[in-house]
């Protein structure tokens, strides 16, 4: 039993099968990753479990803490301790920086703020009364997203491609960061497809065309995915293999 | 209240008795209390519909400290007509906060006519901070023609800080000379049956000449805007650009009409316009950290009128 269950969930987007039978198990307190190649279904596992607009016509079964999902908007699916960050963080023009991490937050301490924008590399003297628009680079807005997120306190965090277009010191604070969500106890969710964020986990899922086709270890799913994902054997659609083997 | 509570409500207080700091309290159309600093020459006439106001700085004087204007009316209903003739000479620099204060009104005109020139490497930024009743009860119609000379600076911004819009009119046209620059910024909130009306128009006739016009408008409820803005460039190596954005909510209607025009191939000028609701993905970030939908959206609203 896992704090975050799903069973038999499928979802289609414009008649398309994206999510397919799929099922899941998280355990509280672990770091998991999902794994899989680009259009494996991995973003939208999470956007399904975050409710958001356009997935939220699934079938199956998302069950959180023995609750089901189905009928809760995205912020009562927040207030429940879930949440995301995104791939590509959202820009808002004059909305600062110390103001959007402490949106989620229940303290609203100026401090704890600051302390949480160094924490993630951003001098908080810079970027304090910085909006959080176009002036801030991806990588940045990365960085501020990932404070809010750790302000937050979640007891669900899901991280969508949390390398996705940033540095290499970015990187190591994205990943300290993470150590900061397991401290405070958070179960986090790394959706990736790289192989060294895969190795921040401490399990592992292998999604394919929306199916989770192994899980377990993570050297042994990060062996399978470098190894023989691509080009993928497509083992749970056995009637693509020639389609995608003729590109 | 009387005429004196207009200075509590917009927060003078401090510039008021200070008497390094240039003010100009009006209640409908009589001056309440002025006080003017070295360099800069307030006159005013009052008359039984309206002031006229003439503001004269010297050149080479630059004014240290903001000049606040206060042009308001205590009373639920009346006329107040303002007419403006300013004039900041060569190489001198101001900066006026115009705070207009109606917080009573249910039928309220505040009509405004200036004349505005700014000459050659003369700086002015006029920042014009509205407080209206919860019901509106207002309208509010600023009118502006501004002159800018050689290296030139003008920037005005128009904020409602409180209150309901009711019905506002900004109709502003701005002229700039070669190197002048000038930015105007209209960031409007209407809810209700509030009507927003903008016009901005800008003339890049001098080489070398910069401008902008931005505006940022939320609607709600049954509330309309309509954004108007108009940049022409006409000289070698003016720069321009229209950046409109409008917010629509509930009921509320909104359209802006973006109109660039460049006679001169060494000119260039871009415009932007968006229109709609709340951004999809802006929203459901607030909402994955707890907020509400109302709560998010309200958050978005107020960072774009910040």
């Amino acid at each position: 039993m896992g704090m975050l269950e799903i069973r038999n969930l499928s979802l289609s987007l414009n008649g398309h099968e994206i999510l397919s039978e799929l099922n899941l198990d998280l355990w509280e307190g672990y770091v998991h990753a999902v794994v899989g190649p680009n259009g494996a279904g991995k973003s939208t596992l999470a956007f399904t479990i975050m409710g958001l607009e356009g997935y939220r016509g699934f079938s199956g079964e998302i069950v959180f803490d023995g609750r089901s999902l189905h009928e809760l908007s995205i912020d009562e699916r927040a207030r429940l301790g879930i949440t995301l960050g995104w791939q590509e963080p959202a820009r808002y023009e004059g909305l600062t920086v110390g103001k959007f991490v402490q949106v989620g937050s229940k303290e609203h301490n100026p401090e704890v703020t600051a302390e949480l924008l160094a924490k993630v590399g951003l001098p908080p003297g810079r970027y304090m009364q910085r909006a959080v628009d176009k002036t801030l680079s991806g990588g940045e807005r990365k960085k501020v997203e990932l404070a809010s997120l750790v302000a937050m306190k979640p007891r669900l965090v899901m991280l969508d491609e949390p390398d996705s277009g940033i540095d290499i010191e970015s990187l190591r604070r994205i990943r300290e960061a993470i150590g900061l969500l397991k401290e405070q106890g958070a179960t986090v969710l790394l959706i990736t497809h790289s192989l060294e964020v895969l190795s921040w986990a401490e399990h592992a899922f292998l999604l394919c065309c929306g199916r989770v086709v192994d899980k377990g270890n993570v050297d042994k799913i990060a062996g399978y995915f470098r190894d023989k994902c691509v080009p993928c054997d497509h083992r749970n659609r056995p009637e693509l293999n020639g389609a995608l083997a003729n590109g | 209240m009387d005429n004196a509570e207009l200075i509590g409500l917009a927060k003078i207080h401090a510039a008021v008795k200070d008497p390094d700091v240039a003010h100009l309290v009006i209640g409908l159309n009589k001056v309440i209390t002025s006080n003017t600093v070295p360099g800069l020459e307030v006159e005013v006439v009052e008359k039984s519909d309206e002031v006229r106001i003439g503001v004269y700085l010297k050149p080479e004087v630059r004014v240290a400290k903001p000049v606040h204007m206060c042009f308001g009316l205590v009373q639920e209903a009346g006329i107040q007509k303002i007419n403006l003739d300013l004039n900041i000479e060569r190489d001198s620099a101001v900066d006026i906060i115009a705070h207009c204060v109606f917080p009573n009104a249910t039928d309220v005109q505040h009509l405004m006519d200036a004349q505005i020139n700014i000459a050659a490497n003369a700086r002015y930024t006029y920042f014009e901070r509205h407080i209206h009743s919860p019901a509106g009860g207002i309208t509010v119609v600023p009118k502006a023609v501004v002159e800018l000379g050689s290296g030139a600076r003008f920037k005005t911004d128009f904020e409602l800080i409180q209150g309901r819009v009711g019905v506002i009119d900004i109709d502003y046209t701005t002229t700039c000379r070669d190197h002048s620059v000038m930015e105007m910024v209209a960031k409007v909130s209407g809810r209700g049956d509030d009507v927003i009306k903008i016009r901005e128009t800008g003339h890049l006739i001098g080489e070398y000449a910069r401008g902008a016009l931005l505006s940022r408008v939320a609607v709600r409820d049954r509330a309309r805007a309509d954004v108007y803005n108009r940049l022409t460039a006409s000289a070698a190596h003016a720069r321009g650009h229209v950046d409109c954005k409008e917010i629509i909510l509930d009921d509320g209607v909104a359209s802006a009409t973006p109109i660039v025009e460049v006679n001169h191939p060494k000119a260039h000028v871009t415009h932007e316009a968006a229109l709609g609701s709340v951004d999809t993905k802006q929203l459901e970030t607030l909402m994955s950290r707890g907020l509400s939908e109302d709560e998010a959206s309200d958050l978005i609203v107020a960072g774009l009128l910040t």
